[in-house]
C-alpha cells in the first residue's frame, strides 16, 4: 500500500510549476556563473544550493494542514513584529540603520518575511470575519492596524521598497476579501493627493532622488541615473539573441551595477537577448497563473485569500524589479525572484511557493474526497 | 447591491473574489505584456543605439601623440629631433586628492624640493582638463614605480613617448624656438581639438617650431582599449600608428650655426651668415640663449628667473629682434650712394679731426684727423669727416634710397615669428614721425649709421650680401634645391668694384680691421667695421665702464672678396667697439673654409671661458639653484614663464631703453653737446687679444668738444626724441 502510494504522492506534486522553476533557477545560475567571470563561485553554486534547500523547505510547508496555517497566523505575525522591533533596537545601538539579523549561518531580514506573513494574517482575519461586517469599519480598521504596525517599523529602517511590498500584499488581500470597491477608488483618489505631499515630507533625500532621476535618468548620468541608463544599455545592446554566453561587456566590465543581484535581468538580457527575456517572462507567467488558479480552486475563503495573496507577493517582486530594470520604475532595492543572488528574498519567495503548494494539496485532497 | 451590508454573504464574497481575481490576473498579464513590449522595444527597435553606447562604454580611445617632424639643416642633419622617453603627466580634473597624489608622485619620482614646488604651482594654475607634465625623460625604474601604482593614483598618466631633442641646445634656441603643452588659448583656437590636451603632445611655441607647427605636427595615432567602468585597461583592441609630422629643411648649416653661437662666447650678440649666391641663411645665431631642451620640458621657475634677470637678454632673438645703430658698417652703402649721385670717388675731403656743422662740431673718431681722404680711405680708415662733408652735398634722400635698396629698413619674407625692421630715416619720415623738419645734423648723424638709423643683424648681413653680389639678394630660410632668380640691383659695376676693394683694404694693413684677415693663404676677406655709440660720451667713453654703456661692435664682411660666396654680419652688444665683433666674424668665416682650424681656435677660447655654451648654461643654472636654492620660496608673484616670454619677444622694442635716450642727437641745433656719433675703427693699433672682446680697443671716439659743451649740460638724456620707428 505504501509502495503504491509513493508514485501517487510524487505524481500529486505540482510538477508543472516545479520544473519551470528549476529551469529558471538553473538559468539564473548560468547567468550568475557568467557574471562572476565564468566561475561557480561565489554566486552560481550557492544560488542553486539555496534553491534546493528552500525547495525542500517548500515541500515540507506544502505538507502542513490548513488548520496549522490558521493557528500559526497570529503567533507568526507577533513573532515578526518582535523581530522587526529587535532589528530596530540593534540598529539604534549600532548607531545606524540595520535591516537584518545575523543568525550565524545566514542573515535574516525580518521585513522580508513580513511580506508573506501579512498575507497570512490578513487571510486569517478576513476568513474569520463575518460576511456582514466586511463592508463596515470592523472589516477595515483591524486590517489597517495589522498592516500599519509592520509598515511603520519597516519605514523606520528605512526601507521604502519593502514597506510598499507589504502594503501591496495587504491591499490585494483586502481587495479580494470583498471590501467595497468605492473604498479602493476613494483610497486611490486620496493617494493621488497624499503621494506628492508624502514625496516631499516623508521620503528621505536619497529616495526622492531615485524618483526624480527615474523620471529623467539622463539628468544625472553618473549618479543615481547611472543604474537605469546602464541597465537599458545592457538590455538594448543585447538585441534579439544577445551577445552570447559570457560575452556581456556591460556586466563583465562592471558598467552595470549590482549585476548579480538587483540588475541580474539586465545581465541576462545582454547575453541572451530578447529570447532570454521572453523565456524568463514565460516562466513567471506560468508560476503566477498557476498561483491564481490554485487560489480560485481553493475550497475555503482562507485558502483562497492566502493563495492569491502569496501569488501577488511574488508578482510584486517580479513586476517592480523588471519595471525598474527596463526603466519603468525608480531604482528600489528589490531582487528578481529565482534569478537574483540573495538568501532572504529567496527564502520569502519559497515560503510563498510552499504555501501555494500547500493550498494546492488542500484542493487536491478535498477534490479527491468529493 | 453589493455595497449594501445586509445582503453581503459568503456566496457574494466568493463571487466577488472570482471577479476580482480575474481583474488581478488581468493586471498581471497586462504588466507582463507591457514588459515584453518594452524588452522588444529596447532590444530590437533601439538596439543600434544601445549597442553603440555599450561600445562607447567598453572601448576607450586614447590618442597617441604624433612624433614631431624633424627640423633639418641644409644637408639633412637634424637640428631638432625626437628621443624616446618615459614620461608622467597628471590631469588635475581627474585627480581625487590633488595634494596627496602629487606628494606621492614626487616621492616615487624622487623630485627635488624645487621641482615639487614648481609642480604644485603648475597644477594650481592649470586649466584642469589639460595635462600637466610631472616628469619626462625619467629612467625605467622610476617610471615603473609610478606605473604599478596607477590604480591608486587617479588622474596620473604614464606614457612611453617622445620628447623633443635639440642636439646643439642653446645654439639653436632662438632660431628654432621650442615646444610646449598647448595653452588654453591654443586649445580654443583649434576648436578644442582633443589632440591638444593629450598628455605628451606639444606644440611649437616659438621660432621655426611655431612657424611650421602644422607641418611638423603630423597626425595622432589611436589606441583602442577595452576598459572597465573604473578605467582599468583590460586589453588592447587595436592600435593605429601615428603619422609622424613632415620634416622641415632649413637653409641653416648646422655645424656653422653651432660654431657661430659658441664663438660669441661670453658676449651678448648675434651672427648671421648668408650665401651670397642665393640668399640662403646659413647661420643665424643669437647668444646668450636658452636651452630649448629644458624649455620644451616645461621650464622651471629658477631657470626662468635666471634667464629673465640676465642683462644679456637671453630671451631675445637678437638676429631679428635686436635693433642697433649700425654705425660705420653703413659707410660702403653711403659710398655707393655718393657715387651713384655722381661723386668722383677720388675727390677728397680734408679731415682735421672734426667738422663744424651749423653751430656744432662733429668729430671724427680719430681726433688727430685723417688728412686728405678719398672714398676708399674713408671706408678703410672709416673716416667720419669725409662722410659728414659729402653727405651734406648729396642729401639724405639719396642715401636713404640706397639704404633701402641694400635691404635696410626692410621686412623680409622669411618664415619667422617676428622681425623688427628698424629705421631708415629721411626727411619725410621725420616729418611724419615727429612733425619736425629734417636738419643737416640729422644727415650727418645718419651718414655714419647713428642718429635715427636702426637695423637688425640680419639686415646688415643682407646689406653685405647685396654689396658683395650686386644683386637683390633676399634671405631664405627654407631650403630649396634650385637657385632663385635674383635681379641685379642696377648698380654700376665699377662702383661696386671700388667699394669692394675698399672693404678688402679694411682687412689689410692700412685698414681698421687688419687682424680680421682670414688665416688662410688664398682667401681674402672684405669687411667693414662699425662701432655704435650707446650713450652720450658725457655718460661713458664707450670702451670701459658699466657694461650697458659700452659701444656696440659691428662687423660686416664677405669672402672671397674677388668672387663673393659668403656674407656675414656680427653684432656684439656693448662689446666696446668693433674690435669685439670682427674676430668673431673672422673665425666664423674661417670655419666655412677650414673648419678644423676654426675649431682649434674655438676650443682654446672655450677652455678660457669655462666650457661650451651648453656647459656654461648648465653650470650657471646649477649655481643659481645653489644660490636661490630651496630658499626660493619667495618666488615673488612671478608670471607664467611662457606668457612672459611672449611679452618679452613680441613687442619689437629696439634695445635697452638707455640706448635710445642718449644715442640720439639733440633735436635743438643750439644744444652743443652732441653725442659724438663717431664710429671708431679701432683696427690700426689694436692690442691683439681678440678673444677677450671686452678689452679696450685703442681707438677712441671723439669726445664732445668741451667748449661746445659749455652752454648747456652735456648730457640730455631726457630731451631727445625717441628714435623709435622700431615698430614694424
Amino acid at each position: 500500500m505504501r509502495m503504491s502510494f509513493v508514485p501517487a504522492t510524487i505524481a500529486r506534486e505540482p510538477w508543472k510549476v516545479i520544473l519551470p522553476l528549476v529551469a529558471l533557477v538553473l538559468f539564473g545560475a548560468a547567468v550568475l556563473y557568467s557574471a562572476s567571470g565564468g566561475s561557480m563561485q561565489p554566486y552560481a553554486a550557492s544560488h542553486v544550493i539555496r534553491f534546493l534547500v528552500f525547495l525542500v523547505m517548500a515541500l515540507v510547508i506544502s505538507r502542513l494542514p490548513e488548520d496549522l496555517f490558521k493557528w500559526l497566523a497570529y503567533p507568526a505575525y507577533g513573532a515578526m513584529i518582535v523581530l522587526l522591533i529587535l532589528v530596530e533596537l540593534l540598529g539604534a545601538m549600532g548607531g545606524g540603520s540595520q535591516r537584518w539579523l545575523n543568525l550565524g549561518f545566514m542573515t535574516l531580514q525580518p521585513s522580508e518575511l513580513m511580506k508573506p506573513t501579512i498575507v497570512l494574517v490578513l487571510a486569517s482575519f478576513y476568513s474569520t470575519l463575518p460576511a456582514s461586517m466586511i463592508a463596515s469599519w470592523r472589516g477595515l480598521l483591524p486590517a489597517f492596524g495589522l498592516m500599519g504596525l509592520p509598515v511603520g517599523l519597516v519605514i523606520l529602517q528605512p526601507d521604502l521598497g519593502t514597506s510598499l511590498a507589504i502594503c501591496f500584499g495587504g491591499f490585494v488581500v483586502m481587495f479580494l476579501a470583498g471590501l467595497p470597491l468605492r473604498w479602493f477608488i476613494g483610497a486611490g483618489a486620496a493617494a493621488a493627493v497624499i503621494a506628492p505631499i508624502a514625496f516631499f515630507t516623508l521620503l528621505h533625500d536619497y529616495q526622492r532622488r531615485r524618483v526624480t532621476t527615474f523620471l529623467d535618468p539622463e539628468s544625472d548620468p553618473l549618479g543615481a541615473g547611472y543604474h537605469i541608463t546602464q541597465s537599458k544599455i545592457a538590455i538594448g545592446s543585447g538585441g534579439l539573441f544577445g551577445k552570447g554566453f559570457g560575452n556581456g561587456s556591460q556586466s563583465h566590465l562592471e558598467y552595470l551595477p549590482e549585476a548579480h543581484t538587483d540588475f541580474v535581468f539586465a545581465t541576462m538580457a545582454e547575453e541572451w537577448g530578447l529570447i532570454g527575456g521572453l523565456f524568463v517572462l514565460l516562466v513567471f507567467a506560468i508560476v503566477l497563473r498557476w498561483g491564481l488558479v490554485v487560489a480560485r480552486n481553493a475550497k475555503s475563503r482562507f485558502a483562497r485569500l492566502l493563495a492569491a495573496g502569496m501569488t501577488v507577493t511574488i508578482f510584486f517582486y517580479i513586476a517592480v524589479n523588471l519595471m525598474m530594470v527596463v526603466g519603468f520604475a525608480p531604482v528600489v532595492g528589490i531582487p528578481l525572484p529565482f534569478m537574483s543572488h540573495g538568501g532572504s528574498s529567496m527564502l520569502t519567495i519559497m515560503i510563498c511557493v510552499g504555501t501555494l503548494m500547500a493550498v494546492n494539496r488542500w484542493n487536491q485532497r478535498s477534490s479527491s474526497f468529493t | 447591491m453589493l455595497d449594501d451590508k445586509r445582503h453581503v454573504s459568503q456566496a457574494t464574497l466568493h463571487n466577488s473574489f472570482d471577479r476580482r481575481s480575474i481583474f488581478i490576473g488581468s493586471v498581471q498579464g497586462g504588466v507582463g505584456v507591457l514588459l515584453a513590449g518594452r524588452l522588444a522595444y529596447l532590444a530590437v527597435a533601439e538596439n543600434e543605439k544601445y549597442e553603440l553606447e555599450a561600445e562607447s562604454n567598453r572601448v576607450n580611445l586614447s590618442l597617441i601623440p604624433p612624433r614631431r617632424g624633424w627640423i633639418l639643416d641644409r644637408k639633412g642633419r637634424p637640428l631638432a629631433s625626437n628621443r624616446a622617453d618615459f614620461r608622467v603627466d597628471v590631469v588635475p580634473d581627474r585627480m581625487s586628492e590633488d595634494a596627496a597624489t602629487i606628494t606621492q608622485l614626487a616621492d616615487l619620482l624622487q623630485l627635488s624640493a624645487v621641482e615639487l614646488r614648481d609642480l604644485q604651482k603648475k597644477v594650481k594654475k592649470s586649466q584642469g582638463f589639460a595635462p600637466v607634465e610631472v616628469a619626462s625623460g625619467i629612467d625605467w625604474d622610476r617610471f615603473a614605480a609610478v606605473s604599478v601604482r596607477l590604480p591608486d593614483l587617479p588622474g596620473v598618466v604614464t606614457q612611453r613617448g617622445y620628447s623633443r631633442y635639440y642636439p646643439t641646445g642653446p645654439s639653436v634656441g632662438h632660431l628654432l624656438g621650442y615646444v610646449g603643452t598647448a595653452s588654453r588659448e591654443d586649445w580654443l583656437k583649434e576648436d578644442k581639438a582633443p589632440l591638444l590636451i593629450t598628455p605628451g603632445f606639444k606644440i611649437g611655441k616659438d621660432g621655426m617650431e611655431k612657424q611650421f607647427d602644422l607641418e611638423l605636427r603630423g597626425y595622432p595615432g589611436a589606441r583602442r582599449v577595452e576598459v572597465t567602468a573604473r578605467g582599468r585597461i583590460v586589453r588592447d583592441l587595436e592600435t593605429r600608428d601615428d603619422v609622424p609630422g613632415d620634416s622641415v629643411r632649413l637653409t641653416i648649416d648646422g655645424p656653422l650655426q653651432d660654431y657661430a653661437a659658441r664663438r660669441i662666447g661670453l658676449e651678448s650678440g648675434a651672427v648671421v651668415v648668408m650665401d651670397c649666391r642665393n640668399g640662403d641663411i646659413l647661420a643665424a645665431s643669437s647668444m646668450p640663449s636658452f636651452d630649448p631642451n629644458s624649455f620644451s620640458d616645461g621650464i622651471g621657475s629658477i631657470e626662468w628667473k635666471m634667464l629673465r634677470e640676465d642683462d644679456h637678454v637671453p630671451l631675445r632673438n637678437k638676429v631679428l629682434r635686436g635693433l642697433y645703430p649700425p654705425g660705420s658698417t653703413v659707410k660702403p652703402m653711403v659710398g655707393l650712394a655718393f657715387m651713384e649721385a655722381g661723386l668722383d670717388p677720388e675727390e677728397t675731403a680734408f679731415c682735421g679731426g672734426g667738422l663744424r656743422v651749423g653751430s656744432r662740431v662733429f668729430h671724427c673718431w680719430n681726433r688727430r684727423g685723417h688728412g686728405h681722404v678719398n672714398l676708399a680711405k674713408a671706408i678703410y680708415q672709416s673716416c667720419d669727416v669725409y662722410f659728414y662733408h659729402f653727405a651734406q652735398k648729396i642729401g639724405m634722400d639719396r642715401i636713404a634710397t640706397m639704404a633701402r635698396r641694400l635691404g635696410l629698413g626692410e621686412e623680409y619674407d622669411i618664415p619667422v615669428v617676428g622681425q623688427s625692421y628698424g629705421t631708415v630715416p629721411d626727411p619725410a619720415w621725420k616729418k611724419r614721425k615727429y612733425d619736425r623738419d629734417w636738419e643737416t645734423f640729422d644727415t650727418v648723424n645718419a651718414t655714419i649709421g647713428q642718429g635715427y638709423v636702426l637695423a637688425n643683424p640680419l639686415q646688415q648681413a643682407v646689406m653685405a650680401a647685396r654689396i658683395a653680389s650686386g644683386r637683390n639678394i633676399m634671405p631664405r630660410l627654407l631650403y630649396k634645391n634650385q637657385a632663385p632668380k635674383i635681379a641685379s640691383l642696377g648698380l654700376a659695376p665699377d662702383h661696386l668694384a671700388y667699394v669692394r676693394q675698399a672693404m678688402a683694404d679694411v682687412v689689410s694693413g692700412i685698414g681698421t680691421a687688419r687682424r680680421a684677415a682670414l688665416p688662410l693663404e688664398d682667401i681674402r676677406l672684405a669687411g667693414k667695421t662699425g662701432t655704435a655709440q650707446v650713450v652720450s660720451l658725457s655718460v661713458s667713453g664707450g670702451k670701459t665702464g658699466p657694461w650697458k654703456y659700452r659701444d656696440h661692435g659691428h662687423f660686416i664682411c664677405f669672402a672671397p672678396f674677388d668672387n663673393p660666396r659668403y656674407a656675414c654680419a656680427v653684432t656684439i652688444e656693448h662689446g666696446g667697439g668693433s674690435g669685439s665683433a670682427y674676430p668673431v666674424a673672422r673665425d666664423v668665416m674661417t670655419f666655412l673654409f677650414d673648419s678644423t682650424k676654426a675649431l682649434e681656435k674655438l676650443h682654446d677660447l672655450e677652455r678660457a671661458w669655462g666650457g661650451t655654451a651648453q656647459q656654461r648654461l648648465d653650470a650657471k643654472y646649477s649655481a643659481t639653484v645653489a644660490e636661490v636654492g630651496d630658499g626660493a620660496q619667495e618666488t615673488e608673484g612671478e608670471e607664467e614663464p611662457e606668457e612672459v616670454l611672449e611679452q618679452e619677444t613680441a613687442p619689437p622694442e629696439p634695445t635697452a631703453p638707455i640706448v635710445e635716450e642718449a644715442r640720439t642727437p639733440p633735436p635743438e641745433p643750439e644744444t652743443p653737446t652732441l653725442p659724438d656719433p663717431a664710429s671708431p675703427a679701432p683696427g690700426a693699433t689694436i692690442t691683439g687679444n681678440e678673444g677677450a672682446v671686452g678689452s679696450d680697443p685703442p681707438a677712441v671716439p671723439a669726445p664732445a668738444d668741451p667748449a661746445q659743451a659749455a652752454p648747456s649740460p652735456p648730457s640730455q638724456p631726457s630731451q631727445p626724441p625717441q628714435p623709435g620707428a622700431a615698430t614694424p
